[in-house]
């Protein structure tokens, strides 16, 4: 049994750990650490990425405790595509970080790397228990680097983003008890395996499980209407913490489509599809909101939060589809949104930084003095964002278009896709002309921080990456509808977590149903 | 004793819901914690209540009580219990900060109040 599936968890653990003995140690070291955790883990995702696409999903007993009464970890295709944006995600924005951001507070090192283990566990857990316990470690990690400076707009911003996260939590609880209740295990694959001998009296439970469940991973993935804490929460973040935070939507999503595919795959009684009345329009809902909110913005920081809004409504238009082409084309989408609205927010931080006091805010300030080079990125970010040719947000609103092409609601699907690119084209369009070309001739001379070389770098991979995107489309799309068939197909993830010869050893109480 | 416990688990998740659905950040924190107490009595229940057995293999034991709620509900109080102490924090603080105990940091009704006391 190999290792590997461990280390995305355990490194970054155990360096946090360290870090947090370390806190008075200087920066130079900590920066090491941090650094030298989160290289290790891309090389892991890397090592596991190229090790589950030659094969079946990985699968790490914890003590070797044979399934389903051990805890596993599990890396399937899904899981591997996750981490690696992860890594690529976590590698950039850290590098932007350790320019002087991480100085400013004493734990940045130690939040971040548990933001990180938090995320891929939450990507690895192969049971709904530890998904529970990895949501709150991401979660909680997050808090902390969200508070930063601990000004007042932060404070009141994370004040609500905890609230109604832990409410959502104790709500996670209840579902996966009453999900332990009635089935007797909370082991995904099990559960898979299980849903289908319920009980005609105790479906109901089953789906209201579901559908609690359901509920939570859409208040952390911030879809209609439960998207209001958001805003707020992203933009008053520090920009790297909002860059990562890209990705915490995602996990959501991520938790969405493990659920609805391996659990509620569509069929008969208890597992029968839960999302399809109400997932598509939510969807659309929340793309529409969202692109509206970046209209409205005020302030860059605010429109890239409710892009990232946008981008979730975009996704799970592909999710609520539920064949393997169309989960492919969202997973292809949701890499791009990641990386380019963490380039976004970055570029928001750079630009906001150079405009001394007028900040961020969509209002005249003083002229930039690297506006060229700021301006080619924010066109960038902006065009990707939208879904201008040739770049990937184009591609990967394409792929959807296309995989939406049977059906009834086609007509309408398209129309809202397409209107709403319009806008957000609109809306960068807007804010860039606003911030780049309106000036006023500064009162007081402005004491801004220019960008630094390394911080350029930074956000050139994160580009870069989005660009190979594009450049090796082929290839990502191969992956993704590989993803998208191993996701439509329940069979090998079951049967590589609980063995070809697994023998249902116990029976629980729930089921009611005597021991052969 | 299940309706016992399931009216008690009702009432606690109905004032919780009551609790956090107040402006205030002091009963935003109880109706928080009462939320997770709910839970973790639902997790408990949802192992079936069996009083006087034990959860682990003992001589002579005919029935158990199902050990995996137990453990989980554990887990779920240590979580719950930092998150509670995290916010707690994070309330006195921004209470300290704004010189106000509601949620936006601003107090609606003293805002419209006018100047001058009884």
């Amino acid at each position: 049994m190999t290792h590997l599936p461990a280390v995305p968890i355990i490194v970054p653990a155990l360096a946090a750990a360290l870090l947090l003995i370390l806190h008075r140690a200087p920066i130079v070291m900590k920066r090491t650490i941090g650094m030298g955790a989160t290289v290790t883990f891309a090389v892991a995702a890397l090592a596991i990425f190229a090790e589950v696409r030659s094969g079946a999903p990985l699968v790490y007993r914890l003590g070797d405790w044979p399934p389903p009464f051990g805890i596993v970890l599990v890396a399937d295709h899904l899981s591997a595509f996750m981490l690696l944006l992860t890594a690529s995600l976590a590698l950039a924005v850290l590098l932007y970080a350790v320019q002087g951001w991480d100085a400013r507070g004493k734990l940045f090192h130690p939040l971040f790397l548990f933001l990180v283990m938090g995320l891929n566990g939450a990507f690895l857990t192969g049971d709904l228990f530890n998904l529970f316990v990895f949501f709150e470690v991401l979660l909680i990690a997050s808090y902390g680097l969200a508070l930063e400076g601990l000004e007042v707009e932060r404070l009141r911003a994370t004040l609500h983003y905890a609230a109604i996260n832990i409410a959502a939590s104790g709500i996670f609880l209840i579902a996966v008890s009453l999900m332990y209740g009635v089935m007797g295990t909370l082991n995904m694959a099990h559960l898979a395996e299980r849903v289908a001998e319920v009980r005609a009296e105790d479906v109901g439970l089953v789906r209201a499980a579901g559908l609690l469940l359901l509920g939570v991973f859409a208040v952390k993935s911030a879809v209609f209407p439960l998207y209001f804490w958001l805003p707020a929460a992203y933009s008053h973040a520090p920009a790297p913490v909002a860059a990562l935070f890209a990705i915490m939507t995602k996990v959501g999503v991520y938790a969405i489509i493990r659920v609805t595919t391996l659990i509620f795959p569509g069929g008969e009684g208890a597992v029968m599809e839960l999302t399809s009345p109400w997932l598509m329009p939510v969807a659309l809902i929340t793309l529409t909101l969202g692109t509206l909110g970046a209209l409205g913005a005020q302030r860059l920081a605010t429109m890239t939060a409710y892009l990232t809004i946008a981008s979730v409504g975009t996704i799970l238009t592909g999710v609520a589809d539920g064949e393997g082409k169309s989960l492919a084309a969202a997973l292809y989408y949701l890499a791009h949104s990641t990386l380019v609205i963490a380039v976004l927010f970055l570029v928001s931080d750079l630009l906001g930084r150079s405009r001394g006091a007028a900040g961020d805010r969509l209002h005249p300030g003083p002229p930039l003095r690297q506006a060229a080079p700021l301006g080619l990125a924010f066109l960038f970010a902006g065009a990707t964002v939208a879904g201008i040719p040739p770049s990937s947000g184009f591609l990967g609103k394409l792929m959807i278009l296309q995989s939406t092409m049977n059906g009834l609601s086609v007509v309408l699907i398209w129309t809202v896709i397409l209107v709403t690119s319009v806008l957000t084209l609109v809306a960068c369009s807007r804010a860039g002309s606003i911030v780049l070309w309106n000036y006023v001739e500064p009162d007081q001379p402005t004491h801004d921080r220019p960008p630094r070389t390394g911080e350029w770098i930074a956000l050139t991979a994160l580009a870069g990456c989005s660009m190979l995107l594009v450049v090796f489309a082929a290839p990502v799309t191969r992956y993704t509808g590989e993803v998208g068939t191993q996701l439509t197909s329940r069979g090998p993830y079951i049967e590589a977590v609980l063995g070809s010869g697994y023998d249902d050893l116990v029976r629980p109480h729930a089921m009611g149903k005597a021991t052969p | 004793m299940e309706l016992l416990m399931t009216i008690g688990i009702g009432t606690v998740t109905a004032c919780a819901v009551y609790l956090l659905l107040r402006g205030r950040t002091f009963s935003m924190v109880l109706g928080l914690s009462m939320l997770s107490t709910a839970g973790n009595l639902f997790i408990f229940s949802m192992g079936r209540l069996r009083p006087g057995v034990s959860p682990i293999v003992a001589v002579g034991a005919e029935s158990y009580a199902d050990p995996v709620p137990q453990a989980l509900v554990l887990t779920a109080i240590v979580i719950g219990f930092g998150m509670t102490g995290f916010i707690m924090a994070l309330a006195v603080r921004m209470h300290h900060q704004t010189g106000s105990d509601h949620v936006d940091g601003l107090d609606p009704v003293q805002e419209r109040r006018p100047e001058h006391g009884p």
